[in-house]
């Protein structure tokens, strides 16, 4: 009887052992392919966008390869001891935001870097953006779901913590997009709809009781620049009207690469980052944000189904967290971008320029390949 | 109660997971057909309406920078005005890539200097949005407007623009107190709202101007416009007004500040006048002074540098910034103390053989009067200005107890409300001062030199009127203040100082008495002044010492420097009774506080208090007139 090590390998065999190589060092390939074909098409768009800047696309490229050699180090520990120490990340994250408060870094007025001279300079909130969520998710995993209204409490708790000390560095972008990423685990968990519903209804009493009781004049007005940026057309209202010039100006088709006016003449400020898809729009019409969107769609769908098939609760959480907190982020820049939402510091996942946003994303996905290739081999097939 | 036991259950937690994942990918997809249909309208629905916007060359935001508020004295007139200025503009993305060339041509057209044009390069490098013309050649001649308009055909791009500018069209009378603008500076860019500061090019240096910045400023307008491709507005889509700033009245009389000046007759000093009971700045007079319409559109470096190097310093404010040993003038808070604290009554008398001796030490603190005054009560202390009482007097109260009553009326704190930015503190020492600036102990003989207004006591002009008119109020605090009203709203204070509560109110009068005595009793120091005054009034002299003179050695004019002599004080309020103004004087190097200041006070009281006939007015610096808000006018872009 012929035994296994003098079979000739086949077409087949071969196949197997290429993604058994992937799954050997605990990658996707098919999210790795996603994510490579996003961040080409970024470096396609900031050539352009940066006004044909190389080494800018050199540096944004550069970023991706250690972004991706980051994500292949994550991916390498299980979920479980993810699960198990993160509480640890979760406290030192607390204490770095504290330490940002106290010593922190002062960059365009707002205290958000730590800095040890010729060592280390990073943004702890932006660390909080994995750690929070994975916390909570570590938390729930171990609960029963749907969760109980102690639970609830107990994860609110681990949310709204890290959330006040970043809304008071103050960085309200990042500290709202922490309460989401916390939300997301809940709802994922099953949180009630009923909690959900009375969530949503309470934001707008208290709202309106802000507004008469607590907010001064200029508080308000800065509001209402917030919520309707065209009315300081000289302000934030510039970037929009310039942007939604830009975008709309671009129609089906586009004006074609290299050839859009509005961000090559200077019109368009933050062309290569927070604004970047005006850019992609102005250029390549609404063809090109549908394929950009088509792509994202993907990715998400993707990592849906990962989260079906995660074996853990927490791996369930985390990973389905982390798919709903991409999409929103992409949501958000594209809505701000073409003048739904108000104007967020909030990037385009892998095309704006910029290292920081790069690294911490593909951390995310990381953590959720490494969800994926942990699972025991009689569930994989 | 127990509750119960909830066990894990796999394949219950996996169908909620499970049923969430469905939930969150319909979310997905219908925040995605709302990016959709946002994009679609975008795009398809709005193309025409953005493609024009676009390609015609777009359009283009002008800010408008609001008129800048005006300054008026208490009677209406205009003491800082806005007058139309042309200036030389260009506008680098009409102008194209080379644009420097452009700036050859136009430096080659007016006849200008290279380092000029390094200037106007530096200034053109400022500009801060797509499109904004800048401004780089202030206040054109008509000549030099000719000659850009005969070359206009080869200068694209470059454009002459109407602009107010501040005036100020009493000069050098108001330098010091309203202050002046000037152009906004590359540090102060970093400061200032850009939205709203996009059209400005001019922002308060000093004074009222400086501090009421905000309110003056006011807000910033902007049009959007549609211009074709050469940078030519075709038309205004969308106009927003600019809100213009605020008018400020103030409570100076530009009459009674050309009398004061007038008053110091050319000599270098200080005058401050205050209404006791609203704290209004009457008048403000830092001699000499300058012509504050030379930093708007920005001094040559000449001139800056003669007046930054003049002997006189005429860049100096004497009022806020000048500190001088406050002299016998601070006599009379000395006695209050006294009296307030039980330390003198006044009957108890002091004998004054010429000098004063502490026990075991061999200094003698001499009177200015070598021969003596004898047997000295508190009055007569304040009218004689007798130092061996107050020495005496300062030695039983102690230098603790001294600081707390001067501090009280406003030695060494910024007292004004609207010119505090500028103000120094002044000095009122004491033991904890000495200890924690010099590291020494306090020495006895400094408490008594301190009695007297001299040593390390520092005060300003400024000080020394609040501290006058807190006498006048008899203790009522009300802080000077420049400004009457704001766009018809009465200014509003909310720290001032407590005010001085003395146990036996009788004691204001017993000092108060003995200033009046300094100008109405014959062997008052400023009798000869007082006794041919239409009313009555509270003074008292002093002589700030410039140089110290050494023991045994005495003050001989001639010998001195004419820079080095004694500096003279003079601080008064009247009418006795019911107070209507409080004035401060200092004469740079005077000498005699009684003889030079006390003349120029009575000058300022006379023109504030008497009517042509040389009577006393029944109301004085009644506002009859008050302008109605003048009509709105706007610089912007032709």
């Amino acid at each position: 009887m012929p035994s296994n090590f003098d079979r000739n390998l086949t077409r087949e065999d071969l196949m197997r052992r290429r993604a058994s190589f992937l799954q050997r060092i605990h990658v996707d390939g098919q999210l790795l392919f996603l994510l490579m074909l996003i961040a080409g098409t970024g470096l396609f768009v900031l050539y352009s966008a940066s006004g044909k800047d190389w080494g800018m696309v050199t540096r944004q490229a550069i970023s991706f390869g250690v972004g991706i050699l980051g994500m292949i180090v994550i991916a390498q520990f299980e979920p479980r001891f993810m699960a198990r120490w993160v509480p640890i990340a979760y406290v030192a994250g607390l204490c770095l935001l504290g330490a940002v408060l106290l010593a922190g870094h002062d960059a365009k007025g707002a205290q958000r870097w730590i800095n040890i001279p010729g060592v280390i300079r990073f943004q702890p909130s932006e660390f909080m953006k994995l750690i929070v969520p994975m916390m909570v998710a570590s938390y729930m995993g171990r609960r029963a779901l749907p969760p109980r209204l102690k639970n609830i409490v107990i994860a609110l708790a681990l949310v709204l913590m890290p959330f006040g000390l970043i809304l008071i560095q103050p960085d309200l972008g990042t500290s709202l997009l922490i309460i989401v990423s916390g939300g997301f685990v809940l709802f994922m968990a099953g949180l009630q709809w009923r909690w959900i519903m009375g969530a949503v209804t309470a934001v707008v009493p208290i709202a309106i009781g802000m507004w008469f009781f607590v907010m001064r004049e200029y508080q308000k007005q800065r509001v209402l620049t917030f919520l309707d940026p065209e009315s300081d057309p000289l302000g934030s209202g510039w970037n929009i009207i310039q942007s939604k010039a830009a975008i709309g100006s671009g129609g089906v088709y586009g004006k074609g690469w290299l050839q859009g006016t509005q961000s090559h003449l200077d019109f368009l400020p933050e062309s290569h980052t927070d604004f970047i898809i005006a850019v992609l729009g102005e250029e390549f019409g609404l063809v090109g944000i549908c394929l950009l969107l088509l792509l994202y769609l993907l990715l998400v769908a993707r990592g849906l189904v990962i989260t079906a098939k995660a074996q853990s609760l927490f791996g369930k959480l985390m990973a389905g967290t982390i798919t709903l907190t991409f999409f929103i982020y992409v949501f958000i820049n594209i809505g701000m971008v073409s003048g739904l939402l108000p104007v967020v510091g909030v990037p385009l996942p892998f095309i704006s320029y910029g290292g920081t946003s790069m690294v911490s994303l593909l951390a995310g996905f990381g953590v959720m390949m490494s969800i994926h290739t942990h699972r025991k081999w009689i569930a994989q097939g | 109660m127990a509750s119960p036991i909830r066990l894990k259950d796999h394949e219950r937690d996996a169908r909620v997971v499970r049923a969430r994942i469905w939930v969150g990918a319909l979310l997905v997809l219908i925040l995605v057909s709302v990016l959709f249909a946002r994009l679609y309208h975008l795009q398809v629905t709005q193309y025409e309406h953005h493609s024009t916007l676009s390609e015609s060359n777009r359009v283009h935001l002008l800010s408008i920078p609001p008129s800048r508020g005006l300054i008026f004295d208490r009677n209406g007139k205009i003491i800082a005005d806005n007058r139309a200025s042309f200036s030389l503009t260009l506008t680098r993305e009409r102008a194209g890539s080379d644009w420097p060339t452009l700036l050859d041509d136009v430096v080659e057209v007016l006849a200008l200097t290279p380092s000029e044009r390094r200037l106007f390069e530096k200034r053109v490098r400022q500009g801060r949005r797509p499109f904004e013309p800048v401004p780089f050649i202030f206040n054109l001649t008509e000549e030099q407007i000719a000659r850009i308009a005969v070359n206009q055909y080869r200068l694209p791009g470059i454009e002459v623009q109407a602009n107010l500018v501040r005036y100020y069209p009493f000069k050098e009378h108001f330098a010091h107190s309203v202050g002046y603008v000037g152009r906004i500076n590359e540090q102060e860019l970093k400061q200032l709202d850009p939205v709203n500061y996009s059209g400005t090019h001019h922002i308060g240096k000093t004074g009222i101007e400086y501090f009421y910045e905000d309110q003056l400023h006011g807000e910033v307008g902007y049009e959007e416009v549609e211009t074709n491709a050469r940078g030519r507005v075709m038309r205004v889509l969308k106009r927003t007004d600019p809100t213009p700033g605020a008018d400020l009245h103030l409570y100076m009389d530009a009459d009674l500040q050309e009398v004061a000046e007038q008053a110091l007759g050319g000599r270098r000093g200080a005058v401050v006048a205050i209404e006791p009971s609203t704290g209004g700045i009457l008048a403000l007079v830092s001699q000499p002074g300058y012509d504050p319409n030379l930093f708007v559109t920005g001094i040559s470096f000449g001139a800056y540098a003669e007046l930054r190097d003049s002997i006189d310093r005429p860049l100096f404010n004497r009022v806020l910034r000048g500190s001088y040993p406050p002299g016998s003038t601070i006599k009379p808070i000395v006695a209050l103390a006294g009296l307030d604290s039980g330390v003198i009554t006044p009957q108890s008398r002091v004998f004054d053989p010429g000098f004063y001796k502490l026990p075991n030490v061999k200094h003698l603190y001499r009177n200015w009067n070598r021969t003596g005054d004898g047997w000295v009560d508190v009055n007569m202390a304040i009218y004689r200005s007798n130092d061996t009482y107050f020495y005496d007097l300062a030695h039983k109260l102690g230098i603790d107890r001294l600081a707390d009553y001067m501090k009280a009326f406003g030695l060494g704190q910024r007292v004004s409300v609207d010119l505090s930015r500028e103000e120094s503190e002044g000095l009122v020492p004491s033991r904890q001062w000495k200890r924690a600036v010099r590291n020494q102990s306090w020495y006895p003989g400094e408490t008594l030199i301190a009695g007297i207004g001299q040593g390390y006591m520092l005060s300003t002009p400024m000080q020394l009127a609040q501290a006058t008119a807190v006498l006048a109020n008899r203790g009522q605090w009300v802080r000077p203040r420049m400004v009457r009203t704001l766009q018809d709203q009465a200014l509003v204070v909310d720290d001032t100082p407590p005010d001085v509560s003395i146990k036996d109110p009788q004691n204001w009068d017993r000092v108060i008495a003995g200033m009046e005595n300094v100008l109405h009793f014959p062997r008052g120091t400023a009798y000869r002044v007082g006794s041919t005054a239409a009313y009555r009034m509270a003074g008292k002299s002093g002589t700030a010492q410039v140089v110290a003179i050494r023991q045994g050695e005495k003050y001989d004019r001639t010998k001195i420097n004419e820079r080095h002599r004694d500096h003279a004080l003079f601080i008064a309020f009247a009418p006795v009774d019911a107070p209507r103004i409080a004035v401060a004087v200092m004469v740079e190097n005077g000498e005699s506080g009684s003889g030079v200041a006390a003349p120029v006070v009575k000058k300022i009281i006379d023109a504030w208090l008497l009517n042509a006939e040389g009577q006393v007015k029944e109301t004085t610096g009644k506002v009859e007139y008050f302008p109605p808000p003048p009509p709105v006018e706007e610089a912007h872009a032709q």
